[in-house]
């Protein structure tokens, strides 16, 4: 019962807080802390309870749901899910508290807004615990609708167009995974009986043109969803438009969901396909590394930055995960939970630059490590785990996914070691010009951050700086689970060899 | 020459019989009641009358397949599964119809003239739409039953000559309501002369109009082909036309928008049923033999169906324009049910009907509540910032546009999945990408329509949204809840579907 509890409880409060009036703000936000609050409470003491060396799902529920097509309401974690989970839960709560007001003045009620994002919580949650394909698609579409509602309905600019580019480009691939789920049920019923279980469909038999196209369908599904290069174009404007909150929650989160989804339906499903078509994946996403970072050193606005920044992340963790090594599917998986942390970190500590400032133009602020101290301390941290300085968190995964990548695809590698320089110039640039250098006429007077602020960027920081030391617990739970996919997908990896030495 | 009456299964018929005998007294009643006990009156009896039915319905439900009416009316599992929806269909239509401020005063008197203003002031009322319901209902109850070409062609007639007249009765617009009237009964009558061409073929091949009798035919495969093609063609026309599909979509779009909103609820969730009930019965058991001759057909035309449907629907700045195009995308989606031939397909078709259905009465019960001072507002223009007026009914016209868009946890995703699913099932791969891209391009005029109402700020002149009354928002109530609770739980309707026995032959 435990994954289904976690996941009920954001419903839960949901469910109280359309309880309360509308005017009741005060409440609303403290209800919706304190149930996000303790499902991130609930998914530590689950994720205590997990067993590092036990191969498998654990945590694991079946229930009979939709018997005549064969759907159960079927969850479970494995190591990568588990970590995704955590993730999900934790920003959640520091969403709320770092942007206390980011819900006021939108289309919508206060109200609105914390149920929202509370039930986006449980299709967070429950789109990474789901190991049935049918309720994961469940998930994987239902969210899509409070998302759009948070873009279109709480953001600035031009929200609404954001909001539907976001949700056309997702449909359209949730309508392609569609296709591709109907033919998986159409051969698993022909095979082995009417079943979405992922367990039981992995043991399918499908013809390689049959599997070709349908991983397609789910490819282009995550692509688009990661994002990755040239499906990517709905991303900046959606992570402009939307709220900081939002926009932690879209890029840490949600697009997660991409690049978990080739991972579990992608890698694991259609082995023979993955194989097929990673020199294809490897060339986009090293692609998606350099034009995310180039095109990210160009941006004036600081939310698009971020934005650009996480398709060149986003290309190095489809790197890693293509690469089919266990030391590229770990660092992947481990990167996808650190670009979670440096993402949080920098779009808070951007949001609430813009709100003091009013401005989200770059070029707007300087010499804030003067008047603001922690906030400007704040940031250049988030930006230094972005750039995957060693030390912070996202060094060991970057490093883990090229050494990875490097054992099958040198080439990829070493061209996706560019995009880590080029992160040093997308991160500092805006550093030196926000909060170095003279203060910007105007910006004398910016407050520091207040208690609350601080208290929701705290455990931010620690997570970066404490995994970047001490990745062990992290890798210890994900490892095992990225072995299984490496074998799942039927690889090996490559013993290291030395060359040119004949000593 | 003796005469033998003709041994009917009065059990078996039953529930055609009480529609179709109310429909003869609600006759009765319009020529001796009082004008001012007639409108009260006929609604309940029509009610009851669709009441009673339905309870014949259930009983009926489970018992032996039987062939009525000397062979020429089948009752089995599929059809009563669909007398059913059909008559759930007419419950609701007959309480968005008892709201008649819709209606015409006196359908006969000019617009515009002397005569409508006096009746208008003497609160006239047309309640002749009561009978024409009932016979419209009880037509459509014997559509899909009937199983020869003959009882098909009449069941056909009966169904479709009321809705002429009833889409001509708007209140407001009426030239454009009158208009819609003509052009359906002008298309509807040269398409039914094609079905009647058609039925001569087929029976000029198989030397009988029975269904089962042309099955052998061809499975015997000793009559003339060339009549067998012409038949085919020219009756897959009169029923094609029926259902809306393109090419012979085009009235579609203007009678939905001429019609008053409630027939236009009624007709599109009903005749729906009745005319797929029909098609499905024909190609299932008469035709499946000679599934090489009408499949490519079938299966171009579902294709432009679902194409067509939806690119149109993107240009459309009417409301209700726009769900008739949505209305043909539909068709085609339904059409992939008759393609896949199988158990799973008509199982498929019968859940698709019965969830599209509901969802299109309440999303037209909710559009007949948009209203300014001129009536109703159908253009979308005016629909901006609705959910600022009136969220609740903003919020469940955004839950039918979602459930028609296939979001899953709405009736209409698990409707689309289980008939794409029988369609590939029956190795239709092609029609379901088609079906699947046509989808994500339906999805878009459906997002700017929640788009308009929810993000839009509203201007001056925007509209109101009425209280409903209580019958259309008993409507509305039911259509959310049912496109709600089959999105979560099919389970009920999908196990009560799968226990029905296939068509009979």
């Amino acid at each position: 019962m435990t994954l289904t509890i976690i996941g009920a409880l954001p419903l839960f409060g949901a469910l109280l807080i359309a309880l309360l009036g509308n005017s009741q703000k005060e409440n609303i936000k403290k209800l919706a802390l304190l149930t996000s609050v303790l499902t991130f409470a609930a998914t530590v003491v689950a994720a205590l309870n997990f067993e590092i060396d036990r191969p498998g799902f654990q945590l694991v529920e079946k229930y009979s749901w939709i018997p005549s097509l064969g759907v159960n309401f079927q969850v479970g974690v494995d190591g990568i899910s588990l970590i995704l989970i955590l993730l999900s839960t934790i920003l959640v709560p520091v969403v709320i508290l770092a942007g206390w007001n980011e819900s006021e003045g939108g289309k919508f009620s206060v109200k609105t807004f914390y149920i929202l994002m509370l039930v986006l919580e449980t299709m967070m949650i429950g789109v990474f615990a789901a190991t049935d394909v049918f309720l994961f698609y469940i998930f994987f579409e239902a969210m899509l609708v409070p998302v759009y509602f948070l873009i279109g309905g709480y953001g600035s600019g031009a929200r609404q167009a954001a909001a539907v580019k976001f949700l056309l480009y997702s449909l359209f691939g949730g309508l392609l995974m569609l296709a591709s789920i109907i033919g998986l049920y159409v051969i698993s019923s022909n095979q082995i009986g009417r079943t979405f279980d992922i367990e039981a469909l992995q043991t399918l038999k499908i013809d390689s043109l049959t599997e070709n196209l349908l991983f397609l369908g789910f490819f282009i599904a995550f692509a688009i969803k990661a994002p990755l290069w040239p499906l990517h174009t709905w991303l900046p404007d959606a992570a402009k438009s939307a709220t900081p909150g939002t926009s932690i929650l879209l890029l840490g989160v949600l697009d997660k969901v991409g690049t978990f989804g080739m991972i579990r339906y992608g890698v694991e499903l259609f082995p023979n396909a993955s194989k097929t078509f990673t020199p294809l994946i490897i060339t986009l996403a090293v692609i998606s590394i350099i034009y995310g970072a180039i095109l990210a050193i160009g941006q004036k606005d600081i939310k698009s930055l971020i934005a650009f920044t996480s398709i060149s992340h986003f290309g190095f963790i489809t790197m890693g995960i293509f690469a089919m090594t266990t030391q590229g599917n770990s660092g992947a998986t481990l990167y996808m939970l650190n670009h979670g942390f440096s993402t949080a970190a920098l779009f808070m500590t951007a949001g609430w630059m813009i709100s003091r400032r009013g401005s989200s133009t770059i070029a707007d602020f300087g010499g804030l490590q003067r008047v603001t101290p922690i906030l400007a301390w704040s940031f250049f941290i988030a930006g230094l785990s972005s750039l995957a300085l060693p030390g912070l968190s996202s060094f060991v995964s970057e490093f883990l996914v090229l050494v990875g990548t490097y054992t099958r695809y040198p080439v990829a590698a070493i061209i996706g070691t560019i995009g880590i320089i080029l992160a040093a110039l997308y991160i500092l640039i805006p550093v030196q010009k926000a909060l170095h250098g003279p203060t910007t006429p105007g910006n004398e007077n910016l407050p520091d951050l207040n208690k609350r602020e601080i208290i929701a960027i705290a455990p931010i920081i620690a997570l970066i700086i404490g995994l970047g030391f001490y990745p062990k617990p992290a890798l210890d739970v994900i490892n095992p689970a990225a072995k299984a996919t490496v074998t799942k997908a039927g690889f090996t990896d490559p013993a290291p060899v030395v060359k040119g030495g004949d000593k | 020459m003796g005469f033998n009456s003709p041994s009917l299964e009065y059990s078996a018929l039953a529930p055609m019989l009480v529609i179709f005998g109310a429909g003869i007294i609600a006759v009765l009643v319009e020529a001796f009641v009082s004008a001012k006990l007639r409108p009260s009156l006929q609604l309940a009896l029509s009610i009851g009358a669709v009441i009673l039915a339905f309870a014949q319905v259930i009983r009926l439900r489970g018992t032996e397949t039987v062939t009525a009416a000397n062979n020429s009316v089948i009752i089995d599992g599929p059809v009563l599964f669909m007398q059913g929806t059909i008559l759930v269909f007419a419950l609701l239509g007959l309480f968005l119809i008892a709201d008649f401020e819709q209606f015409a005063a006196q359908a006969s008197a000019v617009p515009g003239s002397q005569e409508e203003r006096t009746a208008i002031q003497t609160g006239k009322m047309q309640t002749e739409i009561y009978p024409l319901t009932l016979f419209a209902v009880g037509g459509m109850m014997l559509f899909p039953a009937a199983s020869d070409l003959i009882t098909l062609f009449v069941a056909l007639e009966v169904l479709s000559l009321p809705l002429y007249l009833m889409a001509g009765l708007a209140r407001r617009r009426r030239l454009l309501s009158q208009e819609a009237a003509l052009k359906y009964f002008l298309l509807g009558a040269y398409s039914s002369a094609f079905f009647l061409f058609g039925a001569a073929f087929l029976y000029g091949y198989a030397g009988t109009v029975q269904l089962s009798g042309i099955a052998s035919a061809i499975s015997g495969g000793v009559g003339n082909d060339v009549f067998f093609l012409i038949g085919i063609a020219a009756l897959s026309v009169g029923l094609l036309f029926k259902v809306g599909a393109v090419p012979f979509h085009a009235w579609t779009p203007d009678v939905y928008q001429g019609a008053p909103t409630a027939v236009t609820a009624f007709m599109a969730a009903a005749t729906k049923v009745a005319a797929f009930g029909a098609a499905l019965r024909i190609f299932y058991t008469a035709l499946a033999g000679a599934e090489w001759s009408w499949k490519p057909l079938i299966t171009s035309v579902a294709i432009l169906t679902m194409i067509v449907g939806s690119i149109i629907a993107l240009a459309q700045r009417d409301v209700k324009r726009m769900l008739a195009y949505s209305s043909i995308a539909h068709a085609g989606f339904l059409l992939t049910g008759i393609l896949a031939l199988n158990k799973s397909g008509l199982a498929a078709s019968l859940f698709y009907l019965a969830i599209y259905g509901l969802t299109t009465l309440g999303a037209f019960a909710l559009v007949s509540l948009v209203r300014d001072s001129a009536g109703e507002v159908t253009d979308l223009n005016r629909w901006v910032g609705l959910a600022k007026r009136s969220p609740l009914m903003a919020t469940f016209f955004a839950l039918f546009l979602l459930s028609f868009a296939g979001i899953p946890l709405t009736s209409g995703f698990i409707g689309k999945f289980t008939i794409f699913s029988a369609a590939y099932e029956s190795g239709n791969t092609g029609v379901v990408v088609v079906g699947v891209l046509s989808s994500a391009v339906a999805a878009f005029f459906y997002i700017r329509v929640i788009v308009m109402m929810f993000f839009t700020d509203p201007e001056e002149d925007t509209v109101t949204v009425t209280i409903p009354s209580q019958f259309t928002s008993t409507v509305i109530w039911i259509a959310a809840l049912t496109t709600l609770a089959f999105g979560v739980f099919p389970t009920p309707l999908l196990d009560a579907i799968a226990s029905l026995s296939t068509f009979v032959r």
